[in-house]
């Protein structure tokens, strides 16, 4: 099947219903996006399916074919960073790192959707996301931050 | 960009030493002399100036040696280099290096220290054996410190500033000046006519001196790193998804797999058949290892998908059948002949209990599963005379005896790749995982295995923190705490995880009484006795070790004490303190959160303080009674840690440290029936989520003498303070944790 990725189109060869996070981070070595909990209790795995938030490891390959699928090392770089990035380095936020990649991108989606989001609206966008180093205080932050940055850009 | 952020991925992919080739500076002479690790490796055109400066053409390199499991070490052994060898942190590269005596405080027997009570200062010179002796000073002197933190906080700088004086020196020799009259900036020597030489223009000229040692180190009012707000080094990286961590490492060849392990941990295997599993396309592979079954296959997905498929008859636990019988154990435990300390013995407690106690209560904590949200991982290869390993682990070099063992090869070819860590709590100072991708690399000659647990066998097959129970005792007279008795019975966190590296373990362990035996609170009749359980499940250290379970035990014991002197609990607290730091602690936390009694309108505040690793730290929580249950609105935390290195990362560690503590006490216990966990993913290990975060004001103190770590001690306080906010809203006395089997969370 073919499935394009960060604007690139793989051929790969999976079954069906391997979760696309492992066709992401083992078949074609996009390892930005991470395995934490396989069950879609902590959104380590997020990712974007066009436009929206999904957790890669509830979604079968064969459901995103012909999708525009989008990573975290999509989303920006390192030397050219998407606004909700920049916040979250603006703010420090990360300890381990290990949730970023999900927290991010759960970020980036609600963003997306709602350019001035609330408290509860943040609370209730990023309640999937755990954080086990327990980073929430700086996400918050960050995520207010993108808001604003976002609407004056 | 700095090209920080990419330096460990090259170290990941490259699979050989990371600093292969460069010039490497130390302080190394001034302890005992180790070969300079980097010496070895260095290429034609490069040197290095102590272990922990490389120059080579590309730049600079600083070598950060303690691993980082997401606390952000490597940033800060960077800046305390960079702070004396005037680099700027942006133009340099970091590297963790390969494990070598040299990163280590010499001896063996600090990494072993280290490794059962991870940067505990005091406690860590209580190693077993000789608490007894040890104990009683400490006890009354309580000077602590975290001497990890402290070392590399000299070591670190001296090194830097050899490095740097040795530049000045090859560079004032070539140009024929004086290096006293030579300047360092970003990199460079500047010469006294203004001429500027780069440090990696010096590589040939250094590469013949001897570095300069014994360089006094400059005055805090000159830093240009320490104390200041810094952009961690590893930042983009890990917010771009372009941190390589364990379990993104790939080695040319490599197969992936995961194990299938008797589901009552640590029992063995009678047999397996393997014969559906091996018929799932993509599966190679499916063999014995100790305690269970090895599922080698070409994707991790496909190898957890036939470790599903592997029919196999596993033996008995020896564990209790139900989780009465642990608690039972713990309950045979209070007895003269369990008892395993009694180093606190204030006053004359029998006398002063003969007329009675005011109280008589028991408290519990639950085993709790690490779960940092990186399962643990590594990749192995076995060749006939070598071995390679890439994980991400806190004792590598008990790592490098383990495999030599296991595959008869010698420790010195056993070559240790040390990766990110995305987390750890204490869950990577075991190595399992590594032993197991061993055996199955052994039965798969010179291909790499990559071993993954499922989150399921990672949550399941935790080495977990003590399971503990605490009963108090004690009297009060004119408002006042008089005397204080309290028992805590555990099974040995520190037998448990010596026995797995194989080191005998005799005498008292420490951390049964951790976060208790010590406080400083001058109570006229106080005693703290430590009680050794029967082993029940095997344990390991989980962040801030015993004054996790202790730290909650005294608290609220001494806030039921206090609520029957009806006198205030901080107040008290203050009165009782022993010195003049805990003092300042207690009343910087009071006078952040304006604390002034009760609050009413279904608001409750508690207080707690525990002094663990060195830092005597004070926490308040704020919750309000609401009709869906308690809702946990603000927490301030004062900590006393001599120096703040990095402000901002020092606020996101103890926010975090709150947030861990809060969320575990809430709601988390594994608990085992017939041996086996019956939590198994974080729907049933959940702690706190970001709807349930507080607000966290943080206050570092630098009124004491020892610059100390923060990872740990703000964990211990967290509980009981949070206890003590819900009796003050609600009047509802919390005893035992999780909490959630009492009360409701928001
Ligand atoms: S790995 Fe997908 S939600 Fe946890
Ligand atoms: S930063 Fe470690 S899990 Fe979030």
């Amino acid at each position: 099947m073919k499935l394009t990725v960060d604007g690139v189109t793989h051929e790969v060869d999976v079954e069906d219903d391997m979760p696309l996070l492992w066709v992401l981070r083992d078949e074609l070595g996009i390892t930005g996006v991470k395995y934490g909990c396989g069950v879609a209790q902590c959104g380590a795995c997020t990712i974007h399916l066009d436009g929206t938030a999904v957790r890669s490891c509830q979604t079968w390959a064969a459901d995103a074919e012909g999708a525009e699928i989008t990573t975290i090392q999509g989303l920006g770089t390192p030397d050219n960073l998407h606004a909700v990035q920049a916040a979250w380095v603006e703010h420090q936020v990360a300890q381990c790192g290990y949730c970023q990649s999900g927290q991010i991108m759960q970020a980036a989606a609600l963003l997306a959707d709602n350019p001035s989001p609330s408290d509860q609206d943040i609370d209730a966008a990023m309640g999937g996301n755990l954080c086990r180093c327990g980073t929430y205080p700086r996400i918050r932050a960050a995520v207010k931050t993108a808001a604003a940055n976002l609407k004056g850009a | 960009m700095s090209r920080l952020g990419t330096i460990t991925r090259r170290g990941f992919l490259v699979g050989s030493v990371a600093v292969a080739g460069g010039i490497a500076f130390g302080t190394y002479t001034v302890r005992k002399p180790h070969a300079n690790p980097l010496s070895a490796d260095l290429a034609q055109g490069e040197a290095a100036l102590t272990p922990y400066v490389k120059l080579t053409r590309e730049g600079i390199t600083l070598i950060t040696p303690r691993a980082d499991k997401g606390q952000g070490v490597y940033h800060v052994q960077a800046a305390l280099i960079a702070e004396e060898l005037d680099v700027d942190l942006d133009a340099v590269m970091v590297d963790p290096g390969m494990p070598s005596p040299a990163y280590w405080n010499t001896a063996l027997s600090t990494e072993a220290a280290e490794f059962f009570v991870p940067e505990a200062g005091t406690m860590q010179d209580l190693t077993i054996g000789a608490v007894n002796a040890v104990m009683k000073t400490a006890g009354v002197q309580i000077t602590g410190g975290s001497t990890t933190v402290a070392d590399q906080f000299v070591k670190l700088r001296a090194a830097g500033a050899s490095a740097r004086e040795t530049l000045k020196q090859a560079a004032a020799v070539r140009a024929g000046v004086s290096a006293s009259a030579c300047q360092t900036d970003a990199g460079q020597v500047i010469l006294p006519d203004g001429t500027q030489v780069a440090y990696t223009d010096l590589i040939a000229d250094v590469a013949q001196m001897r570095p300069v040692q014994d360089v006094p180190l400059r005055d805090p009012s000159t830093w240009r790193y320490i104390g200041k707000p810094m952009q961690r080094i590893d930042m983009r990286a890990k917010c771009t998804g372009t941190q390589d961590y364990g379990i993104d490492a790939a080695v040319d060849g490599m197969l992936h797999a995961t194990v299938l392990l008797n589901p009552a941990q640590g029992a063995g295997i009678k047999s397996f058949d393997g014969t559906e599993a091996l018929k799932m396309r993509g599966v190679r592979d499916v063999v014995p290892i100790t305690g269970g079954v090895g599922i080698v296959a070409d994707n991790t997905w496909r190898a957890f998908q036939a470790a599903a498929l592997v029919e196999a008859e596993w033996e008995d636990s020896a564990m209790p059948a139900e989780m009465d019988g642990h608690w039972a154990a713990l309950d045979a435990a209070f007895t003269e002949e369990a008892q395993d300390s009694r180093v606190r013995d204030d006053g004359d407690m029998d006398a002063a209990l003969e007329a009675g106690s005011a109280i008589e209560t028991e408290y519990r904590a639950p085993y709790l599963a690490h779960a940092p949200l990186e399962p643990i991982n590594a990749i192995v290869r076995v060749d006939d005379d070598k071995v390679e390993i890439w994980t991400g682990t806190q004792i590598p070099r008990f790592t490098q005896t383990n495999v030599s063992r296991i595959t008869g090869i010698p420790a010195e070819n056993v070559i240790i790749h040390v990766l990110m860590m995305g987390g750890s709590f204490g869950h990577r100072l075991e190595d399992d995982v590594v032993r197991q991708a061993t055996e199955i690399a052994m039965q798969m000659k010179g291909t790499p295995v990559k071993l993954t647990y499922s989150r399921e066998m990672d949550m399941t097959h935790d080495y977990t923190r003590q399971i503990a129970m605490a009963r108090a005792r004690g009297t009060v007279a004119d408002g006042k705490v008089e005397s204080f008795d309290l028992g805590i019975a555990m099974p040995s966190v520190i037998t448990s995880q010596m026995g797995r590296q194989g080191l005998p373990a005799s005498g008292p362990d420490s951390q049964i009484v951790a976060g208790a035996f010590e406080q400083p609170f001058a109570i006229p009749n106080h005693r703290v006795t430590g009680y050794r359980a029967a082993p029940l499940a095997p344990l390991s250290s989980w962040r801030s070790v015993g004054a996790s379970t202790n730290g909650f035990f005294y608290n609220a014991a001494l806030d039921e004490l206090i609520h029957a002197a009806g006198t205030d609990p901080l107040e008290e607290r203050l009165r009782l303190a022993s010195d003049d730091v805990t003092r300042k602690t207690l009343e910087a936390v009071g006078e952040m959160a304006d604390w002034s009694g009760p609050m009413g309108n279904g608001k409750g505040r508690g207080i707690a303080f525990t002094k663990s690793f060195g830092v005597p730290t004070a926490e308040i929580v704020e919750v309000t009674a609401t009709e869906d249950g308690i809702k946990i609105d603000k927490v301030w935390v004062a900590a006393e840690v001599g120096t703040v290195v990095d402000p901002v990362n020092f606020e996101n560690l103890v926010q975090g440290g709150v947030i861990f503590a809060l969320g575990h006490a809430m709601n988390c216990e594994i608990t085992y029936t017939d041996g086996v966990a019956d939590q198994d993913n974080y729907y049933s290990f959940e702690g706190m989520r970001l709807p349930q975060c507080p607000e966290i004001m943080v206050r570092g103190l630098e009124n004491g003498d020892r610059v100390l770590g923060i990872g740990e001690p703000p964990v211990p306080p967290a509980a009981p303070a949070l206890a003590g906010a819900i009796f003050a809203a609600t009047g509802t006395r919390l005893r035992e944790m999780p909490f959630n089997k009492f009360v409701d969370f928001v």
